[in-house]
């Protein structure tokens, strides 16, 4: 599903990603590891298709409407309601039965009370929730999700290894996180960088 | 290609730009006959008229590079994108100088708002000097390629828009004054001079953009090669 | 078909956004009648009246240009042009949105400018009308693009108005034409034809701003 041979990609004169191979097959988990600034976030831009390599090649088979991408920043409006921002999402990605769609996702990560409310009065575990949201919405084929643990609260930290779980072995997923051990059983592939 | 032959290329370029200025230079002083209205001052034509045209050269040149890096993605076409609108500033800022030297000795002002080219020039010198802002404001990258490339190619579409915006808006304020230019028609040894000099002024810029975007590439190899060694 | 849902999608999303903080059309407001009081001050008394047309046009830049450099501010603020950018959707049809919003501003800004210029200054005829609904094509259509590129940059607010303003020079030539001339059709004509290939490279060359 993704394939790159001798990715690279700089910024300015600093090199963040160097002369990288990698498989991704269907159905995978990969985990990306490695220290801050390793380039985590710069593999799962490139696959996203936000940036593009500077050396080598990268192929992503997936069209960019099947794709997930779950960033540092929750990509959604401070100033729109949970709902909004998720509808306005919803109607870009021509998601089937939106609103019991959206409905059902706030529910399972507990912002259905929260929903007529502005994200920025938002905790930064709440935005990290509707982010999720924001990221399953329209059941994408590949999931590219950079530390989708940080800002969860145990609660939701439970409610994301539910949502692995039932993934696992149905979607593909690369996920960036310092801590391996917490997914370990649930990957089928580890990438240490840096 | 060899670095040498690539070499040899450019000391065979900047020969010919010499040859080609000073015989183009003896010429426009020597050899074409005094215009019949303006005297002597109306060499400065064949200085202004072809350093101007050089300098579009230079600006369709780049968005011609732009459109190719927005087509490919290939890197190299940014630099040379960029290195053309550098020496189309050069010479658009030449252009500003001797046209403002003509306009002295025709019309005893330094500036005219009434001489098309030199206004367009103006509006072309901004347009152009926002471009090196942009390209200084952006981090190096695929992004800041494509939108100096965009933008060069804004400023070839602009030219031909503000050229008309430019000879519409003389009609606000002299309507009267329609191309009145007696006889334009250039005779056959004004015509020579006019084509030596522009093809010297031409070699010129290109011998500059070689040279500048030889400079340029170092400077980009320079910087991967250090990285390369951290 | 579904091009035009993602546009009206967009530009509702951006309405609804200033509906619920209010930051741009008030101050563009404010700014646009402020400008003319400033002017009042600035012209001689025995000044043409074809000055005072001249200055409601560059009254009518400097308007769109404020509203411009907070175009983009939602999106830059927490990366949502990325999420944008990679939704399903044509990107142009996220300049069409956008400047589809930048327009609506701008529009409401002159539903107060140009009575308040008639009021202080000149009278403004049909002609200065339609010259004002086409160049607010022209400058939504560019400004929307550059202000794009502006959002990536570091200086932002500051690069703007560099970039913007000498694209803007035939937009002042061809409204104050319009304005003051004794045949405004020449004029209106030239705001048609810039309006046309502006758009149409602005429409074009989106995509290339806001992707790699």
């Amino acid at each position: 599903m993704i394939a790159a041979r001798g990715l690279g990609r700089s910024f300015g004169a600093k090199r963040v990603l160097r002369d990288l191979d990698l498989d991704v097959a269907d159905r995978d988990v990969l985990l990306v590891t490695g220290p801050n600034g390793s380039g985590k976030s710069t593999l799962l831009a490139l696959c996203a298709g936000l940036l593009v390599p500077t050396a080598g090649e990268l192929e992503v088979e997936v069209d960019r409407s099947r794709i997930g991408y779950l960033a540092h920043e929750p990509l959604v409006y401070r100033e729109l309601t949970a709902l909004e921002n998720l509808d306005l999402y919803g109607r870009l990605y021509r998601v089937p039965e939106r609103r019991e769609r959206i409905g059902m996702l706030l529910e399972r990560y507990g912002l259905w009370e929260a929903r007529r409310e502005r994200v920025a009065t938002f905790s930064r575990g709440m935005q990290q929730r509707l982010a999720l949201c924001r990221t399953l919405l329209h059941e994408p084929d590949l999931l590219l999700l950079d530390e989708p643990y940080a800002g969860l609260d145990e609660e939701g930290a439970a409610l994301l290894d539910a949502e692995l779980g039932a993934l696992a072995g149905k979607r593909t997923v690369v996920l960036a996180t310092h801590d391996p051990e917490q997914l370990a059983r649930l990957a089928t592939g580890t990438l240490a960088l840096g | 290609m060899s670095t040498s032959l690539r070499n040899s290329r450019a000391v065979a370029l900047a020969a010919a730009t010499a040859a080609l200025l000073l015989v183009g230079l003896a010429l426009a002083f020597y050899w074409v006959p005094n215009a019949p209205l303006e005297g002597f001052r109306q060499r400065i034509f064949y200085i202004h008229v072809p350093v101007a045209l050089t300098a579009y050269a230079c600006f369709g040149w780049a968005a011609w590079k732009g459109l190719r890096l927005l087509w490919t993605r290939e890197q190299r076409y940014d630099l040379e994108s960029y290195t053309a609108v550098h020496m189309g500033v050069i010479f658009g800022i030449l252009t500003l100088v001797t046209g403002s030297i003509w306009a002295r000795t025709s019309w005893n002002t330094w500036w005219s708002w009434e001489e098309r080219q030199l206004v367009l020039f103006l509006v072309l010198f901004l347009f152009y000097s926002a471009y090196f802002m942009l390209r200084f404001s952006v981090d190096p990258g695929p992004r800041r390629e494509r939108m100096s490339a965009v933008y060069a190619l804004f400023g070839v579409v602009l030219i031909p828009v503000s050229f008309l915006a430019i000879r519409l808006a003389e009609g606000l304020i002299h309507p009267v004054v329609f191309d009145s230019q007696v006889n334009t028609r250039l005779t056959a040894s004004q015509l020579i001079t006019f084509v030596v000099c522009f093809a010297g002024t031409l070699a010129l810029a290109g011998s500059l953009y070689v040279n500048e975007l030889t400079g340029k590439r170092i400077d980009a190899r320079l910087g991967e090669l250090r990285e390369a060694l951290e | 078909m579904s091009y035009l849902a993602d546009v009206g999608t967009l530009a509702r999303k951006d309405l609804l956004l200033e509906l619920r903080s209010r930051d741009t059309l008030p101050a563009m407001l404010l700014f646009v009648v402020s400008t003319l009081v400033v002017f009042s001050f600035a012209l001689p008394a025995d000044a043409s009246d074809a000055a005072a047309y001249g200055l409601l046009w560059v009254a009518i830049v400097f308007t769109a240009i404020l509203g411009l450099t907070r175009a983009f501010a939602a999106e830059r603020d927490q990366r949502v042009l990325d999420g944008l950018v990679l939704a399903p959707c044509d990107r142009s049809a996220i300049w069409l949105g956008k400047g589809i919003a930048v327009l609506a501003f701008l529009a409401l800004a002159e539903v107060v400018a140009l009575p308040a210029f008639a009021l202080f200054f000149e009278p403004v005829s049909w002609e200065l009308v339609a010259a004002v609904v086409l160049a607010d094509g022209g400058l939504a259509a560019v400004g929307t693009l550059l202000a794009a590129m502006a959002a990536a940059s570091r200086a932002r607010e500051l690069l703007l108005p560099l970039l913007f303003l000498p694209l803007a020079i035939p937009i002042v030539v061809g409204g104050v034409g319009a304005s003051i001339a004794d045949d405004p059709g020449r004029y209106l004509g030239f705001l048609v034809l810039y309006d046309l290939i502006f758009a149409i490279l602005s429409w074009a060359s989106f995509e290339y701003v806001v992707t790699e």
